[in-house]
């Protein structure tokens, strides 16, 4: 599998977010999206996954399932948790679980991944910021899809979540996943190809292509 | 489960616990029905004339209610991202939910509405031609208020905004059906008529409702 772009560019209310953004990444490879704030890093996520219109170049994805979108064998990690206080942690998982249509119902092996199975039955409005992203983080592991698009997905994570996370990711990329980070550096992605997004609209910004 | 069946258990579960806005319908209803024979004294006859109209609004301000809430909270707290990304049709998914959001604020609506109308002295006769009118309406109402609810979902205060659009779509509906629980009471119309019309008019708004919601959706989360 091998997520490509060319030339991507985006305008957003009327000004050009970025432009001219290449880059490629294969089965087993992440990248870490850099760059000061208001460059475009989760406008550059959102774009991959459908929620936002490229304005211009093209994006591609060989080896994946044609009859299915980017935006659909993607996990998206946002800022936002999409979690409901009113539903319990188990809830909440099984539902995007359910919606994403994993092949087992079985929720109790992400939650212990991410440190959270002895808390299933607490409402989601009780959850501290980071037991909060931790739950999100549950969601990748419930249901699998190749391409995970994460965006700053350590801001409110402590170190040893942070270091939880990055060992689910070195296990995500040795089974063949590709993941994209808007970060500015974390553990797990020590290889990565970097994307600087400032300077992205001269040429010499396009991402190292590895073989 | 499958993703349907995810959203219409979700969806079902968060309006029926607290800060849902399932009972608040129905209180709604109850208040505003209450309301009507203090301001309009103790004159049966009137009371019974204009039950089925008063009913009727009601109970289409009740659905309105919580109906700006439905796309703007999956919108706020990130949900409606991931729903664009599922593998199930936004279409079908707006359907789901109007008909989660029907279950849990228009059939409570329904089910009250013959208790609620002795308060304006209306028999048996009257209140079972209102249920039937209220089972047959309310899915409209929910369903053309989805539309409205898709256009404010980014509005921090959108509630007022999708009264102003929702509201006048929803005169035909009012009107035949007013007409079809006056037309089972005093006639002289037979029922039949205006309610096949209030019929078509739910099987419409089943069919425009979720292809309107989802393509203003989409325009929004540009």
């Amino acid at each position: 599998m091998r997520l490509s772009a060319s030339n991507l560019g985006c305008r957003r209310g009327g000004r050009d977010v970025f432009a001219g953004v290449s880059f490629a990444i294969g089965s087993g490879e992440s990248m870490t999206i850099r760059g000061r704030n208001g460059a475009g890093k989760s406008s550059l996520l959102r774009l991959i996954v459908g929620l936002v219109r490229a304005a211009a170049g093209r994006l591609a994805l060989e080896g994946g399932d044609p009859e299915l979108t980017v935006g659909e064998q993607a996990h998206y990690l946002g800022h936002q948790d999409a979690l409901k206080p009113s539903l319990s942690v188990g809830e909440n998982l099984r539902f995007w679980s359910a919606f994403f249509g994993a092949a087992s119902a079985e929720i109790g092996e992400p939650l212990a991944a991410v440190g959270l199975d002895t808390l299933i039955d607490l409402p989601a409005a009780y959850l501290s910021a980071g037991q909060r992203r931790r739950l999100s983080i549950a969601r990748l592991l419930a249901v699998k899809r190749p391409i995970w698009l994460l965006d700053e997905p350590t801001s409110t994570l402590d170190a040893a979540a942070q270091a939880r996370l990055g060992e689910i990711m070195r296990t995500h990329l040795a089974t063949g996943g590709l993941i994209l980070a808007a970060t500015h550096g974390m553990p797990g992605l020590d290889g990565a190809q970097e994307l600087q997004l400032d300077q992205a609209s001269s040429p010499q910004a396009v991402g190292e292509e590895q073989p | 489960m499958t993703p349907l069946g995810a959203i219409l258990v979700r969806d079902m579960r968060i309006a029926i616990r607290v800060g849902g806005g399932a009972l608040m319908g129905v209180l709604f209803f109850l208040v505003v029905v209450t309301l009507v024979p203090f301001a309009l004294g103790p004159d049966l006859a009137l009371l019974k004339r204009i039950g089925p109209a008063i009913l009727w609004l009601a109970a289409l301000l009740a659905s309105l209610l919580a109906l700006d809430r439905l796309f703007a909270a999956d919108h706020e707290d990130g949900s409606l991202d991931l729903i664009l990304m599922g593998r199930t049709p936004l279409e079908i998914v707006v359907a789901v939910k109007g008909i989660a959001h029907w279950l849990t604020t228009g059939l409570p609506l329904i089910v009250a509405a013959p208790f609620i109308g002795l308060f304006l002295n209306l028999d048996a006769k009257a209140a079972a031609a209102l249920m039937l009118t209220l089972l047959v309406g309310t899915p409209a109402l929910t369903f053309i208020g989805l539309i409205g609810a898709a256009i404010a979902v980014t509005l921090r205060r959108g509630g007022l905004l999708l009264a102003v659009l929702v509201l006048p779509l929803t005169v035909p509906v009012l009107i035949f059906g007013v007409a079809a629980a006056n037309a089972a009471v005093v006639g002289p119309v037979p029922f039949g008529t205006p309610f096949t019309i209030l019929c078509a008019l739910t099987l419409a708004s089943l069919v425009v409702g979720p292809f309107a919601a989802a393509a203003a959706l989409r325009q929004e989360m540009e």
